[in-house]
């Protein structure tokens, strides 16, 4: 088809027949690009401000804060070993209670082992464990869960006390039960997000398994979870990330004492729960300032549990 | 279908088997007589759920032999196939009528363990798919399955396997890397040496160069060639010429209108060919269907 001269080609590449829908392409494209910046922008903005308020801090104890034990507000003698301690080892028991657990859930409700009407809603309900209130489950573990594990808690130190893990008689409150507490709260997480890895991965592999004259169990165990394991890593660092970060329910079972133990059964205390029952009384720059660097070490530790995950799945996914 | 290889007219059909047996590739089928059946196939129907997929199959998998499968899309060859080695029932609940014996032993016995069923009749499927791990580990995942081995013996079963799947030479170096990292190819013919590992008395193959280059498919069916003496091989395929090229006898399936897939007509793969009985395998030879 020829065109006339008052129609040249490039005329009609370079002209746009609706002028208005330029300027809305151009207009949605810089709105989109101002608000994805604006997260970032947050991001930096509270990292600036927590480490501004925290450089008195930073400024007198240095990183010996990291190692130091104290905790003594009249004094102003600060130290944060026992906050990341009791941190870490919450975490962890949750971690390691919740993760049989949820792999127990994720198999049972991807695999064929019930029927789907039975299967689709006990998902779901796995799911909405993950809306309950973390204060609500704090009273739960205040009124059931400590007067359950008192018992539970006495006999494994009237039998195995010589364990370092249970060398002391139970509190009532305690690493323990936060631990499992904890364990509660990250289930529907990493149960729901393994479910899913599990659902996906290609059924030519488990018929490639059971055609070889696998059972079910031994195609599962040897081909579901290994083909499903970077999904399951990344799973359990969103979990180990919400139970570092936790504060509410953490703080009304752990019994709030900054000490070091190695009995589960004794008394302890986390970063975000510190955080949370200090700062209204916190009045000089120093103890707001080691709540603040306090803060920044949480930042940092679960800022390195993502990074992990992220380097996990990236090794697994390679190998796998 | 567009396939140009089934555009040929009967005339080139006849010239393309002819040089075949000239060849040595199309082998006069032997009478059946004188072979034994390993699995016997009778008045067979299968539904899914409620679904009747194939109804009425009598067919005779010779020892031995290679057996294809051919017919148009939906005609019920691969459900078919599945059923010989029960794994049609992952997809749900099934139904089967009839009976399949296996050297005289009907596999839907209540008393059947499927594990060793399914370890008898081994399977190739249409879509190459190794295990995300190992080499090695792939094609001893079913030795491993049935008890540990001592090393030396455990690296013998996997040298000799891959050798039979004429992929020894292309992966000896390396055993230890991820099978992913193959060609689709070479991923097919690791299938196969996976398959062959726990040796099993029939092999079924699932269309299994559908996802395959020429040169792949090439290699394939050499591979099934150098297997048919040693191996009981089973092959679904939709490309008639490789049926008339690695098998000795032919099956033809096909449906009518009420979508079950039935089998139309059953013989050496010659006869099927060059003087088959019924119209409508004559037709889909000719290739005026499907």
């Amino acid at each position: 088809m020829a065109h006339s001269a008052t129609h040249p080609e490039d005329h009609l590449l370079t002209v746009s027949e609706n002028p208005r829908s330029n300027l809305l392409d151009r207009g949605f494209t810089v709105l989109v690009q101002g608000v994805a910046l604006l997260v970032i922008a947050i991001l930096l903005g509270i990292t600036a401000v927590v480490l501004a308020y925290a450089q008195p801090a930073i400024a007198h104890f240095g990183l010996a804060f990291l190692w130091s034990t104290a905790w003594d507000v009249p004094s102003l003698q600060f130290g944060a070993l026992p906050y990341i301690f009791g941190t870490l080892v919450t975490s962890s028991v949750g971690l390691i209670l919740a993760l049989p657990i949820s792999m127990a859930v994720a198999i049972l409700t991807s695999e064929n082992f019930l029927p789907a009407f039975v299967r689709e809603p006990l998902a779901f309900l796995v799911q909405l464990l993950a809306a309950i209130p973390s204060v609500v489950i704090g009273l739960w573990g205040i009124y059931v869960l400590i007067p359950f594990l008192l018992p539970i808690g006495t006999w494994l130190n009237n039998n195995f006390g010589w364990f370092p893990l249970f060398s002391t008689p139970p509190a009532g409150p305690g690493l323990l039960p936060a631990g499992v507490i904890l364990a509660v709260m990250i289930i529907p997480t990493i149960a729901s997000v393994s479910r899913d890895v599990l659902t996906v991965v290609p059924k030519e592999l488990r018929s490639a398994s059971m055609a070889l004259g696998a059972t079910q169990w031994e195609t599962i165990l040897a081909v579901m979870l290994p083909a499903a394991a970077p999904g399951v890593v990344g799973a359990s660092m969103l979990g180990l990330g919400r139970a570092l970060g936790e504060t509410m329910a953490v703080s009304m079972v752990i019994g709030n004492s900054g000490q070091i133990t190695a009995s589960l059964l004794d008394l302890g205390n986390t970063i975000p729960s510190l955080l949370a029952s200090q700062f209204a009384e916190a009045e000089s720059p120093l103890h707001i300032g080691s709540l603040m660097y306090l803060a920044l070490i949480l930042f940092v530790l679960t800022l390195m549990v993502n990074v992990a995950a992220v380097l996990l799945v990236r090794v697994f996914g390679v190998k796998v | 279908m567009n396939d140009p290889q089934l555009e040929t007219t009967p005339s080139e059909t006849e010239e393309l088997t002819l040089s075949q047996t000239k060849s040595g590739r199309l082998e006069p089928a032997p009478e059946p007589n004188e072979l034994v059946t390993a699995m016997k196939v009778r008045d067979l129907s299968f539904y899914y759920g409620t679904f009747k997929a194939i109804e009425g199959i009598n067919i005779d998998i010779y020892e031995g032999q290679v057996t294809a499968m051919i017919g148009p899309s939906g005609c019920g060859k691969s459900t078919f196939i599945k059923v010989l080695n029960r794994i049609s029932e992952l997809e749900g609940q099934v139904k089967v009528e009839g009976t399949v014996e296996f050297f005289g032993q009907n596999i839907y016995d209540p008393k059947v363990n499927l594990n060793r069923l399914r370890r008898q009749i081994g399977m190739v499927f249409q879509k190459p798919n190794p295990f995300p791990i190992s080499i090695y580990d792939n094609v001893a995942y079913g030795i491993r399955l049935f008890g540990r081995k001592p090393k030396v013996e455990m690296d013998e079963i996997v040298e000799t396997a891959l050798k039979s799947a004429a992929l020894w030479g292309e992966v000896k170096d390396k055993l230890n890397k991820s099978a992913l990292g193959l060609s689709g190819g070479q991923q097919q013919r690791l299938c196969i040496a996976r398959a062959l590992a726990v040796k099993p008395k029939v092999l079924l193959m699932d269309e299994p160069c559908s996802a395959l280059d020429p040169i792949a498919t090439m290699k394939v069916e050499e591979l099934i060639e150098s297997l048919r003496h040693e191996f009981t091989i089973a092959i679904v395929t939709h490309n008639m010429q490789q049926a008339s090229r690695v098998s000795s006898y032919t099956a033809f399936f096909s449906t009518d209108e009420s979508r079950v897939g039935h089998l139309v007509e059953f013989g050496p793969t010659s006869q099927i060919f060059l003087q088959a009985k019924h119209p409508r395998t004559r037709e889909y030879i000719e290739g005026r269907f499907g």
